[in-house]
């Protein structure tokens, strides 16, 4: 049996076969050049750049979503800016959808360009604590298409990947576009070295966006990729003259709390349809600074304050807890669970 | 390849692009072609949307298989009528949470198999939906309908700020390859609270209009928000069928009657 990577492309002939970098299955995969030469084969020198360029970076997460418009570019802008109000965090921003980038009006940096430094590219900042990078900041005018097939895409992503300087920073937001190709791909082919904590998948309530998020989990499985959560998005919405709830996308099959228990997967939250969110979005004002008062803060905020533990602890170890504190009721919670925390936080 | 015998007895082409996803476009494509059908035309649905299919579900033909015959692939048949006819990668797949994890040259290979192997019979309409972006599959896409005069492709959008920014890109798309834009619909514009009747724009309002009238191209309508159309298409059922008399589904009619009139001025020039 001929080695194959992890995330080789189906039917790939193995690194070590004749047809490596030959055959039909290595169109387009970013390895294709490395195995297709000579030279003694070797995994490609840039995960290494990659990682030692990350190693900065303590958490990665990812923003995954099968379908599209489920609000992974909001969630991501929301999560961002909701760490960054702590202001002993830095946050970074990495937009991989290169044909429809959302990003930059989202947090309002429509116009903006990228600068280079010795150190690599820089990103650009809305806070002091908060950088962004997008394809969106290399194009001259907000009509230009990225009409670009996937190598050239892989391309670029590790170019962000390989080159962006994040200086150090606390979390890592990725945003991807919908879908399990290539972006999809090349993210955790790239970080393979670097580590991504997990993926944080975004859908809306009904069945029709449902069974592409089931796809994602699927995806996230066979790339061993960890997942932090789902969350349900556009839960709801409220009617600003008579305060009563319609569900504008009927949650025919339970919606996502339902999903989440039938994949074995976490659920971080539901977060209602807020149009104001959608407005402070188009506007790429902060919808947190905007209207604090306001019940999707409050669910947003809760899901900011799970995703660390989700992190730290990781799902196997969390439920171990669980368990722990069902069975033994001696230890108080807060006692228990402080000095876990001081555990890891001082580790 | 002879792509030539089977796209060359369909006799018109549409083309549905959206760079931003979640805006409806399977929705619109499904909406349009039941509305053609309706009007006693031959409708066929091709999806292209190859990790993200959705018109299955929405034809309620999820379960259904895909058979060969000599000539190609036998398109599914929602009902016995053969008016309509569906094609879309989920057909494939042994199970159907299982995920395409596909890089850009194989999802271009099963789509140009999609473009000359499928039977489609003589049809007056193949309606293509896409998935978000200008990426691989749409420049596959358009690629393999060049030389079969495709009449066009109606944009969707939502009317939000971040949706439209992400349509302008695929309108420069449909410039570059020379793809005609039969015009834009302004999907989600509004929503009527079933309790008060009071109208909200959820996603703002008018975006899609304001690009159609900035760009000089046709704006088709807004197709307001209306949760029996999200019901219908997660049971498979015809929206324009079952609500007619909704504005959201008289405005789908509309819309499909307006590119039936505009595209059959395109096959009598052909």
């Amino acid at each position: 049996m001929s080695e194959k990577p992890e995330n080789a492309p189906e039917h790939c002939p193995g690194t070590e076969s004749e047809d490596a970098g030959k055959s039909s299955a290595c169109q387009g995969c970013p390895n294709q050049n490395i195995c297709s030469s000579a030279k003694p084969k070797g995994p490609d020198p840039d995960l290494a750049v990659i990682q030692e360029r990350l190693s900065s970076v303590k958490h990665k997460i990812l923003v995954l979503s099968g379908k599209g418009g489920v609000g992974k570019s909001t969630v991501t802008s929301m999560l961002a800016r909701g760490l960054a109000l702590d202001d002993n965090l830095q946050v970074g921003i990495l937009d991989v959808d290169i044909c429809g980038p959302s990003i930059p009006r989202v947090m309002g940096l429509e116009g903006e360009q990228v600068h280079q430094s010795g150190s690599g590219w820089s990103p650009v900042y809305v806070e002091d604590n908060l950088g962004v990078m997008s394809a969106g900041f290399l194009l001259s005018s907000p009509d230009d298409a990225i009409i670009w097939r996937g190598p050239k895409k892989n391309g670029l992503i590790k170019q962000f990947l390989r080159d962006v300087d994040w200086e150090d920073t606390n979390y890592l937001v990725i945003d991807t576009p919908p879908g399990t190709s290539d972006e999809h791909l090349s993210v955790v082919q790239y970080l393979q070295h670097a580590v991504i904590d997990g993926a944080v998948i975004v859908t809306t309530p009904q069945e029709v966006s449902l069974m592409d998020v089931r796809k994602e989990i699927n995806f996230c499985k066979k790339v061993k990729l960890p997942i932090i959560g789902v969350i349900e998005n556009m839960s709801g919405f409220i009617c600003p003259s008579c305060k009563n709830e319609s569900q504008i996308f009927p949650p025919t099959t339970g919606g996502a709390e339902k999903m989440a228990e039938d994949m074995k997967v976490p659920f971080l939250g539901k977060l209602p349809l807020d149009p104001r969110i959608g407005k402070c979005c188009d506007e790429g004002t902060s919808f947190f600074e905007e209207f604090p008062d306001s019940p999707a803060v409050t669910s947003y905020q809760q899901i900011i304050k799970d995703i660390p533990d989700n992190l730290l602890f990781g799902n196997q170890t969390k439920d171990l807890l669980h368990m722990y504190l069902t069975f033994i009721p001696l230890f108080t919670k807060s006692f228990f669970t402080s000095t876990i925390f001081k555990g890891y936080s001082s580790g | 390849m002879d792509l030539d015998n089977n796209l060359k007895s369909v006799k018109h082409k549409i083309v549905i692009l959206s760079g931003k996803g979640g805006v409806g476009k399977s929705t619109v494509a499904t909406q349009i072609a039941l509305s053609l059908k309706q009007q006693g035309l031959k409708v066929g649905v091709l999806d292209v949307d190859l990790c993200g299919p959705s018109i299955p579900r929405m034809l309620n033909v999820e379960d259904k298989d895909i058979h060969q015959s000599s000539q190609g692939w036998v398109p599914v048949y929602p009902d016995p009528s053969q008016t309509l006819a569906v094609m879309s990668i989920a057909f494939l797949l042994n199970k159907k949470d299982d995920p395409v994890v596909w890089r850009g040259p194989k999802k271009n290979a099963m789509i140009k198999q999609f473009l000359s192997d499928v039977v489609w019979g003589d049809l007056d309409y193949l309606i293509i939906d896409t998935p978000p972006g200008t990426s691989d599959e749409h420049i596959t896409v358009v690629e393999g309908l060049q030389g079969y005069n495709p009449d066009g492709a109606v944009l969707v959008t939502t009317p939000q700020a971040v949706a439209v920014g992400d349509v302008r890109r695929e309108l420069t798309f449909c410039r570059k390859t020379k793809l005609p834009v039969l015009g834009v619909v302004e999907n989600m514009s509004g929503f009527v609270c079933p309790h008060c009747a009071e109208c909200s724009n959820v996603f703002s309002k008018g975006g899609g209009e304001a690009l159609a009238r900035e760009f000089n191209i046709p704006f088709l309508g807004c197709v307001p928000l209306d949760p029996q159309l999200s019901q219908c298409l997660e049971n498979g059922q015809s929206f324009v069928e079952a609500f007619s008399s909704s504005p959201s589904a008289q405005i789908l009619n509309k819309i499909a009657e307006t590119l039936h009139q505009r595209t059959a001025m395109n096959g009598s020039i052909s």
